[in-house]
């Protein structure tokens, strides 16, 4: 009795051993990818601009003042200064583009003496601040789309690092969205229209239920756009399937956000 | 023993690692033109046959219209007929999607026509195949010569519901129609629908007419004509044929334009070698200076809110645009690039001002924001000018003439037109020569 208990208790042992010891492999951890390095394409001149070595230097300038001797013994003076034909028109050219101006009927565009500006018309033209009137709307929306497009590109980052896709594979379903994606190029590039719809994904990459989250937004008053912008991401993405996912790793997969930002496409 | 197993079971129960939700933005898309089915509108059985329409045929020729607007556009591609495979009639009740899916087509436009009484009514469905169900729908009534003006009507609808943005096919072009030899042109104003089709004449060509421009609800005209070889800015009621001189300067008035209200004239009047920008109110008559200055001021342009105005002046030396509120307070120079800046036109919505620029003998349409940034030069040519904006302000028409012999042998003027993307450039169809176009706004709004 007393032996088959001191087995038990070995066995049991045994096995709580072993789950203790392999079940820590059997987590599946997220894809450990190595940080990204960013690489500068930087062109190689002929020439070095790294400092001559004070030896190197001394020798150089040595070969230099020997040229240059040789050079003024044998050669005339090289001072003569460079023409630029370049610089002044051809007859005619000028000859072509008066006749330009002569050819146009509507005196809207009677060619007008050339006046010299007065002092204060030159003021005028260097006086800019005065155009913020006009200017500053600009600068605000351009304000409010640097913000916008700073935070996709942080979500982006944290993506590919966080969660399950890795950089090749997301970029494969992106490429494959993109292809599919006609965007309504009359929306406004100036409004927040970003669509964010969640999908389930079979293992294959078809859909088996496709979500906007903003959903309400679409029958608001003055959300036609968003509609429209809504409804063609939709398009898109059953036009794709069967999405382009990874052969591996459907739990991570199975539900994925897309995020629909036209603003890059519409500033043109 | 109980606990040992707990102690191993339950946490393999929670091993199930919860992933968070990935996400992935989708910041780009394809340019490619929309693949679309029209299937010709189906005529009812009832239909009563008239004389001056092809009843039969009135559902083919509809949806043909409607396939030739798309493709104008550039943003669609209408499919051929040849590929349908449902009936119009039943399509039209309801499409079986997975058919037209098949032939890779994502939207779909059915329709019905009826003339009973003398009067034809006509509805028709869009339908997203992709997500088996219908956009929009809507249905009218009018006279069955006006066939043409339903398939452009149906065309706005179907343009604005796929691309958000108002269309531009119940539209009107006025232009000046230009025919003979070059040293002897007789210029005509001419009207026409914007796909060149219902060419009337407003003008019999006696005398020299330019830049005829719409009033906001399309009935009149100011353009300008010579009057004892005089240019003088004029009115014309489109539907009456009235005419008049607007306002009793003494010198020459030219580049005449509406207010955005309509209730002024804006336009440039010379006197002595310098001129200067006036409006004049159409009810009281009032003339109000806006522009005082030594140099060549012309080509005004209202922004569409009336606040602010654009026109091109040489104060500075060469002709450049510069933009001033509506009182001529405020100005200031937007063009700094190299050349000659004209004709600026400020875009209906706002955002964007077009002009002719002309550098190195060579003649640009381009578009640039209101404060001056983001040039854009979208077409080069020998020579061409004039942009007038599209309703939508999504595309341009203009006037290009083609280089001509010695002896003005060859020489053609047409109007073209360009997306403000700088794609899709296109010769628009017009009976004759033509130059000066000023695009109406939607007739149908």
């Amino acid at each position: 009795m007393t032996k088959s208990i001191f087995y038990s208790i070995f066995f049991h042992i045994v096995v709580i051993l072993l789950t203790a010891l392999s079940l820590p492999f059997m987590a599946r951890h997220p894809i450990d990818l190595p940080p990204i390095v960013s690489v500068d394409f930087i062109q190689i001149s002929d020439k070095t601009n790294i400092p001559y070595a004070p030896k190197a230097r001394k020798i150089i300038e040595d070969v230099k003042k020997e040229e240059k001797r040789v050079v003024s013994e044998q050669a005339p003076p090289a001072a003569k200064a460079k023409e630029k034909p370049d610089r002044i028109p051809l007859p005619n050219e000028k000859k072509e583009e008066k006749e330009l101006v002569k050819k146009k009927q509507n005196p809207e565009e009677i060619k007008p003496q050339i006046r010299q500006s007065s002092e204060f018309e030159k003021k005028e033209l260097v006086d800019t601040n005065q155009i913020a009137a006009l200017i500053d709307k600009a600068k605000e929306e351009e304000a409010i789309k640097k913000d916008k497009s700073n935070k996709l590109t942080q979500s982006s980052v944290k993506n590919s690092f966080a969660t399950g896709l890795s950089l090749s594979e997301e970029d494969a379903l992106k490429a494959q969205i993109f292809g599919c994606w006609s965007v309504p190029l009359g929306l406004p590039f100036n409004e927040n229209l970003l669509v964010r719809i969640k999908l389930e994904l079979k293992k294959d990459g078809t859909i088996l239920k496709s979500e906007i989250l903003d959903h309400e937004r679409m029958n608001r008053p003055g959300q036609k756009f968003y509609k429209i912008l809504a409804e063609s991401a939709l398009r898109a993405v059953r036009l794709c399937q069967p999405l382009k996912v990874p052969p591996t790793g459907y739990e991570k997969w199975k539900n994925i956000q897309l995020n629909f930002d036209p603003t890059e496409m519409l500033q043109g | 023993m109980k606990r040992i197993l707990s102690f191993i079971i339950i946490p393999l129960l929670f091993f199930k690692n919860s992933f968070a939700l990935i996400e992935v933005d989708i910041t780009r898309g394809n340019l490619d033109p929309l693949p679309i089915a029209v299937s010709p509108l189906h005529v009812d059985v009832k239909s009563e046959n008239l004389n001056d329409v092809k009843i039969k045929k009135l559902g083919e020729n509809i949806s043909e219209l409607i396939e030739k607007n798309f493709k104008s556009t550039g943003l669609f591609n209408p499919l051929k007929k040849e590929a349908f495979v449902q009936k119009p009639d039943i399509a039209h009740l309801k499409p079986r999607f997975e058919d037209w899916r098949l032939i890779k087509a994502q939207a779909l436009v059915t329709g019905k026509v009826l003339v009973k009484g003398g009067k034809l009514k006509a509805e028709f469905r869009l339908w997203d195949l992709t997500a088996a169900q219908e956009m929009t729908a809507l249905a009218f009534t009018t006279t069955p010569s006006n066939w043409r003006r339903v398939a452009h009507i149906i065309s706005d609808k179907i343009y604005e519901r796929l691309t958000g943005e108002e269309g531009y096919f119940d539209t009107r072009i006025i232009y000046v129609s230009e025919t003979g030899p070059k040293n002897q042109r007789v210029k005509k104003l001419a009207i026409m629908d914007q796909d060149g089709a219902n060419t009337k004449y407003l003008t019999l060509g006696n005398e020299l007419v330019l830049t005829p421009r719409f009033n906001p609800t399309n009935q009149m005209v100011t353009y300008l004509s010579y009057f004892r070889n005089l240019p003088r800015v004029y009115l014309l009621d489109i539907e009456t044929g009235n005419q008049e001189v607007v306002g009793n300067f003494p010198g020459m008035t030219f580049a005449p334009r509406f207010s955005p209200d309509g209730k002024k004239i804006i336009m440039s009047f010379a006197k002595d070698g310098n001129s200067d920008i006036y409006t004049m109110d159409l009810d009281t008559r009032i003339v109000e200076r806006i522009t005082d200055h030594s140099s060549i001021d012309t080509s005004p342009s209202y922004s569409p809110d009336g606040k602010y105005i654009c026109f091109n002046s040489d104060r500075s030396g060469l002709q450049q645009i510069y933009v001033m509120r509506s009182d001529g307070s405020n100005l200031k120079r937007i063009s700094f690039g190299k050349g000659i800046y004209g004709t600026p036109v400020w875009s209906p919505r706002g955002d964007l001002i077009a002009f002719t620029k002309v550098r190195k003998g060579k003649f640009y349409i381009g578009v640039m924001r209101a404060d001056g940034t983001g040039e854009r030069l979208l077409t080069e040519n020998f020579y061409q000018e004039a942009p007038s904006w599209s309703p939508n302000g999504r595309v341009l028409v203009f006037y290009r003439e083609t280089k001509s012999g010695p002896k003005g042998e060859g020489f053609t003027a047409k109007l073209w037109s360009i997306d403000i993307t700088g794609y899709n450039e296109r010769k628009m169809k017009t009976e004759t020569d033509a130059s000066d176009p000023s695009w109406s706004s939607l007739l149908s709004k």
